[in-house]
Formats: structure tokens, sequence, C-alpha cells
């Protein structure tokens, strides 16, 4: 059944069919109407949950993750200041080793108080231990939560994961989205599994001061390892939602139009849809270029992307964040795996669409062609690897 | 309109901006339409039309900034004066009045949002009845058969001046 909806109701929707039974709820903006959405279907009866109110992000996550542990399926989501309130718990779910699912909404991170997207809380969180994806349309919104249910509940995974959707341009934007049947769902997303069940009655002690420390480091080895093992899941459960529905995102990464690419675009979320047109149209203008859209910050793709970028003559990271003395993370990422891998290749780095400024293909274009320019006319870097975009054709080093 | 348009196999997309304005604020929002999936999330820097639900936003705003020449406003208003001399085809339509009439109001409110809907699918040629299925099956029930008589009553009134 195809509807036009936000990315924030087809999230909800995601929640639904994955037939979440606790959801526990806190407002911020843009998430808001995730939560409220799945109080109207519980409401309706049209879901069989419980929704459970709570007074602040951090018991939000603590709730939902509580529910988890009692062996429900259990979802919350947030953004911006709520996801760094949380932040302790996401430590605390992903250490524990409980599936669960959250969704979150990026938005910029104060001060000033801004409600537009950029992915400076979704990066915030690359240490904790959670898979993290970001999608790039409303459909992949829907699609990805169900399958991070799926993926999360794996025991070669048994991780937490989130869903990213940028806010506003995916959050409130309307589009029309093909909601799956539910006994398509049912078929792909098996009984729920997870590693223990917390009972009344049956004690177990998690989380407890050690008396040995490697079996501290020992418990982040093997997220560590999990999080490498969860490659393979994801990949194969992109093929089984492909054999369903009919729609593959390529796992890890999406590649466009990178056969025979000369350069390279690399970027996460909502804007991949701006950089496609730009690929599309840089093509025409005789470029040879191609897109690798990440959809697994966490899991990392260094083998994907390494593997593309072998060939490549230069390479054109767009990081949505920053991390202040140092690069943005995306291109950080980009290059630690691209040298693990022995690939060497000019990569340049964007920082663009922070605080939620507008970018759009032709933004894209205009860069893209700057560090083209400068690299075949041997200026590159031109003038430094990083470089900022405020918006408006406006450029600093 | 999304809606509208999906329903008689378009693609569509709308998304709207705003900050921390509250009822009556001036506010903005964006819709495409297209034959294909639309990929870009920009906001619209050069659109084939502007929708004016409020005339009074012409002196204090630029509501038209950046409007192709030749393209269409479709506007809320008794009639067409105030909108300038450029190279536009201008649709105007009482949508206040229509709301009013039909006591769509809230908190002292008209709500010209649906009625305003008519007069823009005379201008980019969605038939008026998609657009009365799609308010009717959005808001459902009495409501939605108001608000769709609404958006007809604009597609039958409004009025279209060429400079």
């Amino acid at each position: 059944m195809i509807k036009p909806l936000t990315g924030n109701y087809a999230a909800a929707w995601g929640a639904r069919l994955a037939r979440v039974g606790v959801v526990s709820a806190y407002p911020i903006t843009p998430q808001t109407t995730i939560v409220e959405k799945l109080a109207e279907f519980i409401e309706r009866g049209e879901m069989d949950a419980r929704i459970i109110r709570v007074e602040s992000e951090h018991s939000a996550l603590s709730a939902a993750w509580g529910a988890a542990l009692g062996g429900v399926r259990a979802f919350t989501a947030t953004a911006s200041h709520g996801l760094l309130y949380m932040h302790e718990m996401l430590w605390w779910a992903a250490g524990s080793r409980i599936p669960l699912v959250m969704a979150v909404v990026t938005r910029t991170i104060g001060p000033p108080w801004n409600i537009w997207t950029d992915h400076s809380d979704i990066m915030g969180q690359r240490d904790t231990g959670w898979l993290i994806m970001m999608s790039e349309h409303n459909q992949e919104v829907l699609d990805s939560i169900i399958q991070m249910f799926k993926i999360s509940e794996d025991p070669k995974v048994f991780l937490p994961g989130i869903v990213g959707l940028d806010g506003f341009i995916l959050s409130h934007t309307t589009e029309p989205v093909d909601i799956p049947d539910q006994d398509v769902v049912d078929r792909f997303l098996p009984e729920r599994r997870q590693p223990y069940i917390l009972k009344p009655g049956d004690p177990l002690i998690m989380g407890n001061i050690p008396s040995d420390l490697r079996d501290n480091v020992k418990m982040r080895w093997d997220i560590h390892r999990s999080q490498e093992r969860a490659k393979g899941v994801i990949r194969d459960v992109d093929r089984e939602w492909a054999k369903l529905t009919g729609r593959s995102y390529g796992g890890l990464v999406e590649r466009y139009r990178c056969d025979n690419a000369k350069y390279h675009i690399i970027g996460m979320g909502a804007w991949v849809g701006d950089m496609k047109e730009a690929v599309d149209i840089l093509r025409d203008m005789g470029y040879g270029i191609g897109l690798v859209k990440v959809r697994y910050v966490r899991p990392f793709p260094g083998e994907e992307i390494a593997e593309t970028l072998a060939s490549s003559k230069g390479v054109i990271v767009f990081d949505r964040s920053v991390s202040p003395g140092s690069a943005g993370p995306l291109y950080l990422d980009v290059l630690s795996h691209a040298y693990i891998h022995g690939v060497r290749v000019p990569i340049q780095n964007v920082l663009a669409g922070i605080a939620g400024i507008d970018v759009g293909y032709d933004d894209i274009i205009g860069g893209v062609t700057m560090f083209i320019n400068a690299l075949e006319e041997g200026r590159w870097p031109l003038p430094s690897k990083i470089q900022w975009y405020f918006g408006g054709g406006e450029w600093w080093p | 309109m999304v809606l509208a348009a999906y329903n008689i196999g378009l693609w569509a997309q709308a998304f709207p901006f705003f900050g921390a304005e509250r009822r009556g604020a001036p506010v903005t929002a964006f819709a495409r339409i297209g034959k294909v999936r639309i990929r870009t999330r920009s906001m619209i820097r050069n659109p084939d039309v502007v929708v004016i639900l409020d005339p009074q936003l012409l002196k204090s705003t630029d509501v038209l900034k950046g409007l192709k020449n030749g393209g269409k406003i479709v506007i809320n208003s008794p009639s067409a004066t105030g909108t300038g001399l450029g190279n536009y085809i201008i649709y105007y339509v009482d949508a206040t009045k229509i709301a009013l009439d039909l006591n769509l109001v809230l908190a002292g409110w008209p709500l010209v949002n649906t009625a305003i809907l008519g007069a823009l699918a005379k201008a980019i040629n969605i038939p008026i009845g998609a657009v009365e299925d799609a308010v009717t099956a959005y808001l459902g029930g009495r409501g939605g058969d108001v608000n769709a008589l609404a958006a007809r009553k604009a597609y039958n009134e409004v009025r279209v001046i060429e400079h």
C-alpha cells in the first residue's frame, strides 16, 4: 500500500510493522511526531503495545532498555540535545548486548538553539557500540527500522541499533512510501532473540565492577568483533528484504554510477539525493564521477570504500558535522580505512550543511568542480584539504 | 497536493520551513511535483509557482523572490492588486470568504489552506476531483467533506490575469 508519509510517520510505521511491544516517549523537535503517531496507533488498537511516558530522554532510553531486557521488542526516538542527554544510557544498552532499536532524527546541537539538521548528534554516538545508519529517503527509513530489528536481534550481533533520518528534510517531508503488508514483515522478521532475559525470581548481575579488568576489555573487544560480524548480517538482511519487496539499498554502502568513475563523492543522509542529481548533471557535463553513499557509519564499511577508491583519482567527502580541532568524522573514517587498506588517493573534506545550512545539488556541483579543476590543474589542495561551505557559494579554509 | 498528485500517477514531495513560529506568524512551505522520483531536498530557490495564503505578506515579505519569469502566483485575495507588474500569471480567489462561509474557522482564524489547494489545482492543471479525494482521505469524516467543498469552490471561483 503506497501512501504519502513524512519521514517520521514512516519511522512509526516501521516500528508498528516490526510488532514493537513497548514504546517509551519523550518529545523533542523534530522527533516528536514519531512517538505521537505510535501513541495514536496504540490508542486506536491498531498496534498491540504499551507506551511509557517518561520525564526525560535519559529515562526514555532506560525504559526502552528495561523493556528489552525483559524480553520484548522495544523502541524509542529522539534528537539532538535529547540524544546527548541519553548518551550515558547508550553505553549501558550496548554494553548489556540487548537488541533494541531507536530512531534518531538528526538536528544541530546548541548553542545557539537550532532545530535544523546536521549530523553532530548522531556522529557523537559512534563510540558507544551501537549500530548506526542514516537514511536517504522516507522509504529507506521505514525499511531500515524493520531491518535494524533483524540485524540487532541476530546472535552474531546482539547490539542495539540507531536508524537516523535528517530533521525536516526527511522527518517533516511528505512523499510516497510503500507500506509493506504485515505478513511480509512477519515472514522477514523472526521471533525476538536476545542473549538473556531479565525475569522476576531469576536474578542475574550485569555490569558490576569487574574483579579482573581483562573481563572488561574482553567485553569491549567482543562488541568490536560483533560490529565486524554485523557487516555480513547487514548485507544478508538487505538481500533478503530485496527478495521480499524488490528494494535493495546495497547493505552498508550504495555505489551510484561508480563504473569507470575517475573521481568519487562520498556522503551520508538525505542530501545524498542531491548528490545523485549532481552526479547525473556532472556526468552530462563530461566529469567522470561516481558516488558512494554511506548507509552504515557503524560498522564502518572500510572494505567497500577502499575497494571503490582503489582506482580513484580523487575523492571528496561531504561531512554534515565537524570534530573541531580535527576534521569531519566521515572524512576521518574514509581516510583511515583507505590507509589501512593501502589506498593512496587525494581525499578532500567539505564541511557543509552544518547548522542546517541549505545545500542543494547546485552547491554540490560547485564544490566538486572546484576540487576536480584544482586537481587537474595541479593546484590541489586549494587552499586546504578541509574546506568549509557556509552556503550561497561562500567557501572558507 | 502530494496525495492528489500521487493519485494521478505523479511523484511529489512537500515540506515546511519554520522555526519557533506560532499560529499567525509568516511561515514557508515547499512542494515539488514531477513525473519521476524527486531526489533533491533543498529549499526551492526559483519556484514555478508561488502560493500566498495572506495578501498582507506582500507588504512585509518579498514573497515573489526567485519566481521564474512567466511564473504563476496563486493568491488568497479578493483582487489582484498589489501583486506587481512582473511577467507573471496571477490566480486570485477570496479563500478567506470561502472559509468563513463554510465556517472553517479555528480559534478565530479562517482556515484557508484547503480552499487555496483548489486554486492551485487550477493553476497547475491537477484535476479538482483528485484534490477533493485527497482532502477527503486525509482529513476524513465531515471535516474532510467541508474542506473538499472549500477546494472545489475555490477551483470554480478562481480568476486569472495574464500580464
